[in-house]
C-alpha cells in the first residue's frame, strides 16, 4: 500500500512521559476509506497516540503523516479536514448545547460564519440533540455530553474522523446511534478512526483494527486478518496430561496445561505450521495409550485473540 | 441520528482572520455570571462610597481617607477618580487576576482547549484571542467604575462645573473628558497584569492556581513599591504607576506618567507574551 492511499500513516511513533514510553514505536497504516478499529485496554496508549495525531502532543521520536502530511507542522492545513472527539466531549458548561458548538466553530478558521447556524443546527439534529440545543450543557447527562462532542465533530464535511471512545456513557441505544451514525459517514467516503476498549461494541462496524498493548502495537491488519491470526486450538481432556503433551508436541503442537481439576486434566495445544487433522491427533493420542476424556478443535474468535493480546482482567499495566 | 443534509460546498478555501473567534470570546466572558458577579462587585464601590460620604456628611475638613474624598461634596464627578483610587490598588488587580488567570488554564480544565486546537484556532492566534479578550475584561472594568461612580455622584452630589486638583474649573464636559482620559490610563495600567496572568496560565491545566499566582504578584508588586530601601527596583515595577491618573486632573494636562507607564505595561506585555508563547507553543496539550 501506497502513502498516498493512508489516511493515517506513523513510523516509529513513540511518545516518552519521563521514563516511561506511553507509546512505545508504532506504525500505524490507515487506509483512506477505512473504518479503522483501534482496541487496547485503558491506559495502552490509544488516547495519547491520537492526540499526537492531532498534533496536541509532540512526538518524542517517530513520524506522523495524516492526510498526507506531516503533523503537527502541518496542524493549520490538516485539523480541518478532521473531526475529532479526543478523551470525552469538552465543553463550557453555563453555556448551552448550540452556543458551545458555535463557540467550537468559529475556531475554525475555515468554517464560514454565514452558515454557522446551519451547521450547528445540522450537526446537532445528526446527533439527536435538537430539542435540547438551547439548554445550559450544565444540565446535560454524560450521554447528551457525548452525543454533542460527536455533533462538535461533524461541524463541516470532513475527510477523517477520529472518535476516541465514542460510546462512553451511552447507553445500548446510543451505541446503536453510534453505529449507524459511523456506517452512514463511512457509505460517504468518510475515513474514519474509532478507538475502543469494547472489541464487541466496533467489532460490527469495522474494516481495518489495530491493537495496543501497553504502549505498543501488537496486531494491525484487516479483521478477516486478525482472525486468521489466531490458530486453532485442540482442548484434550485426559488424566495423562504428561503422555499427552509428549505427543501433542511431537506434531509440532504448542502445549499450555491448565491446572488439573478433579481428576481430568485439560490439555490445550495449538496447532503449529504443518497442518494436523484433528482425527490424526487424537488417533496418536490413543496410541501412545492417552486415556483421552474428551477432545474438541477450536477457533478463537476476535474476542478471544483481542484478550490474548492485551491480556485479561482489570489491571492497569503500567 | 441521520445523515448531513449539506453539502460538501461549506469549506473555505481561505482561512478567516480569527475575528469569529474573538467575537465569541468575548461572548463567552460576558455572558459568564463570574464576570457579571466581578463587575457588580466593582460597580458597587463607587456606591457605597457615594452613600457612605452622603450620609455622614463629615465635610470637607479631615482629610483622613481615600484621595479626593473631600471634594465629593463639591462635584458628584469625584466619586470617580476616589472608587478609582480605592479599586486601583485592590480590586481591580483581583478581578484582571481572575479574568487574565482563567484564559488557557480555564479552557484546559473544561476541556474546551483541546477542541479550540484541533479545531483549529492555532496556538498564536488563541493566545492573541485570549489576551484581546482579557484586555477587554480590563476596559469594562475600568469602565463600570467611572459609570457607576458617575451616575451614583450625580444623584446624591452637585454637578456642574468642577474644580480640578490644579485649583481651576473646568466644564462639566471637560472634566467628563478628563475622566475618560482616567479610565483609559486605569485600563493600560491593568495590561501588564493581564499579560502575567496569560503567562502564568499557560503553566497550568488548574485555572485557580493562575489567578492566585496573578494576584499574589500583583499584591508583591504593590509591597515592593512602598519599600524605600527597593527605590531603584521602583520604576520596574509594573504597579508603580498606577496611581499616576491624577496627572489628567490639573491643569495644564501632564503625559508624562501616561508615555512612561505605557511604555512599561508595553515592556511587560513584550517580555510575558513571549514567555507565553515560548511555554504554548510546543507544549503538550494533555489537559
Amino acid at each position: 500500500m501506497t502513502a498516498a492511499e493512508l489516511a493515517i500513516e506513523t513510523r516509529g511513533l513513540t511518545k516518552r512521559f519521563g521514563g516511561y514510553a506511553a507509546v512505545n514505536d508504532i506504525d500505524l497504516s490507515v487506509p483512506h476509506g477505512s473504518v479503522f478499529g483501534f482496541l487496547g485496554p485503558n491506559g495502552s496508549g490509544k488516547t495519547t497516540t491520537i492526540r499526537m495525531l492531532l498534533g496536541l502532543a509532540s512526538p518524542t521520536s517517530g513520524e506522523v503523516r495524516v492526510l498526507g502530511a506531516a503533523m503537527p507542522r502541518d496542524n493549520a492545513s490538516v485539523l480541518p479536514r478532521v473531526g475529532a472527539l479526543v478523551e470525552g466531549p469538552g465543553f463550557y458548561p453555563y453555556l448551552s448545547g448550540a452556543d458551545n458548538l458555535r463557540r467550537l466553530d468559529s475556531a475554525d478558521l475555515y468554517a464560514p460564519s454565514r452558515t454557522r447556524s446551519a451547521r450547528v443546527a445540522d450537526a446537532l439534529e445528526r446527533v439527536g440533540l435538537s430539542a435540547a440545543a438551547g439548554k445550559k450543557v450544565k444540565a446535560y447527562s454524560l450521554g447528551m455530553k457525548q452525543r454533542l462532542g460527536i455533533a462538535n465533530a461533524l461541524l463541516t464535511p470532513r475527510e477523517l474522523l477520529i472518535l476516541d471512545e465514542p460510546t462512553n456513557g451511552l447507553d445500548p441505544q446510543g451505541t446503536r446511534e453510534v453505529r449507524s451514525l459511523v456506517r452512514s459517514l463511512a457509505s460517504q467516503g468518510t475515513t474514519i478512526f474509532v478507538s475502543s476498549h469494547l472489541l464487541a461494541e466496533i467489532e460490527q462496524i469495522c474494516t481495518h483494527a489495530a491493537v495496543m498493548s501497553v504502549g505498543s502495537l501488537v496486531a494491525q491488519g484487516t479483521l478477516d486478518q486478525l482472525r486468521d491470526v489466531g490458530r486453532p486450538r485442540a482442548r484434550v481432556q485426559t488424566p495423562d496430561p504428561q503422555l499427552a503433551t509428549g505427543v501433542l508436541e511431537k506434531l509440532g503442537m504448542t502445549v499450555q496445561q491448565l491446572p488439573p481439576d478433579s481428576v481430568d486434566t485439560t490439555v490445550v495445544a495449538i496447532f503449529g505450521d504443518k497442518p494436523v487433522e484433528p482425527d490424526t491427533v487424537v488417533a496418536a493420542l490413543v496410541k501412545a495409550k492417552v486415556r483421552v476424556r474428551g477432545f474438541a478443535v477450536e477457533s478463537p474468535s476476535l474476542e478471544d485473540r483481542f484478550v490474548s493480546l492485551t491480556g485479561e482482567g482489570f489491571n492497569v499495566d503500567h | 441520528m441521520r445523515g448531513s443534509t449539506l453539502t460538501t460546498n461549506t469549506i473555505r478555501t481561505r482561512p478567516a482572520s480569527g475575528l469569529a473567534l474573538l467575537g465569541t470570546e468575548l461572548s463567552v466572558l460576558f455572558r459568564r455570571k463570574r464576570t457579571w458577579a466581578m463587575l457588580a462587585a466593582l460597580a458597587a464601590v463607587p456606591i457605597l462610597i457615594a452613600i457612605a460620604v452622603r450620609l455622614t456628611r463629615s465635610g470637607s475638613g479631615g482629610g483622613a481617607g481615600p484621595a479626593f474624598l473631600d471634594r465629593i461634596e463639591n462635584n458628584g464627578l469625584f466619586v470617580v477618580f476616589v472608587a478609582l483610587g480605592v479599586c486601583v490598588p485592590l480590586f481591580l488587580p483581583l478581578t484582571v487576576g481572575v479574568v487574565a488567570g482563567d484564559t488557557i488554564a480555564g479552557e484546559a480544565s473544561n476541556g474546551t482547549l483541546r477542541y479550540l486546537l484541533i479545531a483549529p484556532a492555532g496556538r498564536i492566534r488563541l493566545l492573541a484571542v485570549k489576551y484581546v479578550g482579557a484586555a477587554a475584561f480590563c476596559l469594562a472594568a475600568t469602565l463600570v467604575v467611572c459609570i457607576a461612580g458617575a451616575l451614583i455622584g450625580f444623584a446624591l452630589f452637585p454637578s456642574g462645573s468642577v474644580t480640578i486638583l490644579s485649583g481651576d474649573t473646568v466644564s462639566l464636559g471637560n472634566a467628563l473628558g478628563r475622566s475618560l482620559l482616567v479610565a483609559l490610563y486605569v485600563t493600560v495600567s491593568l495590561l501588564g497584569l493581564s499579560a502575567i496572568g496569560l503567562f502564568l496560565s499557560t503553566l497550568t491545566d488548574v485555572p485557580v492556581g493562575a489567578m492566585a499566582a496573578t494576584i499574589i504578584l500583583s499584591v508583591t508588586s504593590e509591597v515592593l513599591d512602598q519599600l524605600p530601601q527597593l527605590g531603584w527596583l521602583h520604576p520596574w515595577l509594573f504597579s508603580n504607576y498606577w496611581l499616576g491618573f491624577g496627572d489628567f486632573l490639573r491643569d495644564p494636562i501632564s503625559w508624562a506618567n501616561f508615555v512612561t507607564n505605557a511604555e512599561l505595561q508595553g515592556g511587560y506585555i513584550i517580555v510575558f507574551a513571549a514567555l507565553a508563547y515560548g511555554r504554548f507553543a510546543a507544549k503538550d496539550i494533555l489537559s
